[in-house]
């Protein structure tokens, strides 16, 4: 699983008022590359919650986000990379997502996070 | 012909690992899936200026919708219930994200940020109660709900769908327009049983031109499905399928007028505001003989 879906992710555990955003636990982070697309990085920008976004890529070891950033970022190229880059090239390979709330732990086996609710969290 | 998977077993039993590959591995199935990705892809009338957006691919299972949304160079991830399928899409090295998750059980997604969603041959599946504990209700509510949050303002998302009959059509179609959803559906080649393809074509936000349903396929002017007149409903034997119950017990209800039904028919008229008594355990109750 990439950042930009877990940055879209939200606990919907019943109950909960604030699922996001997911805790990382880190067993293994992957990368691949891909090419860089600016069209899609300019139009995805403002629906990414930034500190959430900045935060998880530290954790899985990448620390070259600013803490904030605001759309004037988008002219630079060097941006774009990094931006690029925990968006979409660093992989939760294992793992786990755990609520804010409520501490449920969501695993990730080979990359695919595991969000089945039990019958009580409906 | 063999009869439909959804009555068979519960998604994630259904598609097992043989089923999975079976899938995946009939270039029939392949082709089919990707010419109705390529329409429903179509249907959500992304602007045309060559920007990849954000999609969501709901039932995505071995990935072969997603494909086509990754050909036409898009962002997507997919959710599906069946560990088996995502196996497959992950052998097959979709560019997608992919989520064990049961869309009966709501989306876990922030508002406003999808720029779109599709899912192909999947919401069907929604209208059967796979355990004592599921009402497809309130699974329709659920899942509806959290698409239309989950969309961006005048996103679209759109469905293509093997409902069973006319009743179960018109459930799903119910929920999403109660989620809040402008739309309906577009039947492509209306007039023939082997091409007739449905797709529920829905906005999200309030109706406008974005929101009008495009017109089907191969329609030659008639209208589509969207206004079949309700007489035909009572032939319709149930909306809502409950493997539990023999299949045969459930024809027994041949004419229709069975609680379900009435339970159904009480509701529409609930929701057009008419006087209607409670549903109470005598509802649609048999009368003895000599009543
Ligand atoms: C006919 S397959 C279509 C898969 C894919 N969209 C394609 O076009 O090849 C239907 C898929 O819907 C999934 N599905 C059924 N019920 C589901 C549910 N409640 N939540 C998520 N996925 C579900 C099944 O597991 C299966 O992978």
């Amino acid at each position: 699983m990439r950042l930009l879906t877990h940055n879209m992710l939200s606990s919907n555990i019943k109950g909960v008022a604030n699922g996001f955003p997911l805790r990382i636990e880190v067993e293994k982070v992957v990368e691949k590359k891909v090419d860089l697309n600016a069209d899609f990085l300019r139009n995805i920008f403002p629906k990414i919650e930034w500190k959430a976004f900045a935060e998880a890529a530290r954790t899985l070891g990448y620390a070259e986000l600013p803490e904030d950033a605001d759309s004037s970022f988008l002219d630079s190229d060097d941006f774009l990379d990094k931006f690029h880059h925990a968006l979409l090239e660093l992989h939760l390979e294992e793992g786990a997502l755990i609520c804010p709330e409520t501490g449920r732990r969501f695993p990730v086996n080979k990359g695919i996070p595991n969000m089945l609710l039990h019958e009580d969290e409906v | 012909m063999s009869s439909r998977p959804e009555v068979q077993a519960p998604p994630e039993i259904f598609y097992n690992d043989v089923e999975a590959r079976k899938y995946t591995s009939s270039s029939r199935i392949m082709e089919i899936q990707a010419k109705l990705s390529e329409r429903a892809l179509e249907l959500l009338a992304l602007p045309d200026d060559g920007v990849p957006r954000l999609l969501l691919d709901i039932g995505c299972g071995s990935g072969l919708s997603g494909e086509t949304l990754s050909e036409n160079g898009h962002q997507w991830f997919g959710l599906d219930i069946s560990q088996s399928m995502l196996d497959v899409a992950l052998e097959r090295e979709v560019e997608g994200d992919l989520l064990l998750s049961d869309m009966g059980q709501g989306l876990g997604l922030r508002p406003g940020v999808m720029d779109g969603a599709i899912s192909i041959s999947a919401v069907q599946w929604l209208c059967n109660a796979d355990r004592t504990s599921h009402d497809p209700r309130l699974r329709l509510k659920a899942f509806f709900g959290s698409l239309y949050r989950c969309l961006a303002r005048g996103a679209r998302a759109v469905f293509q769908l093997y409902p069973e009959n006319l009743a179960q059509r018109e459930l799903i179609l119910s929920f999403a327009m109660r989620a809040g959803f402008a739309g309906g559906m577009v039947v492509d080649f209306p007039h023939s049983t082997k091409r007739r393809k449905e797709y529920l074509v829905l906005t999200c936000g309030p109706p406008s031109i974005s929101t009008s349903v495009p017109k089907g396929k191969g329609e030659d002017g008639e209208s589509c499905s969207e206004d079949e007149s309700s007489d035909d409903e009572a032939e319709q034997t149930v909306c809502i399928s409950d493997r539990h119950r023999p299949r045969k017990k459930q024809k027994l209800t041949k004419k229709g007028k069975g609680r379900e039904w009435i339970l159904r028919k009480k509701e529409q008229k609930r929701r057009r505001g008419d006087e209607v008594p409670l549903d109470t355990k005598y509802t649609a109750r048999k009368r003895k003989p000599r009543f």
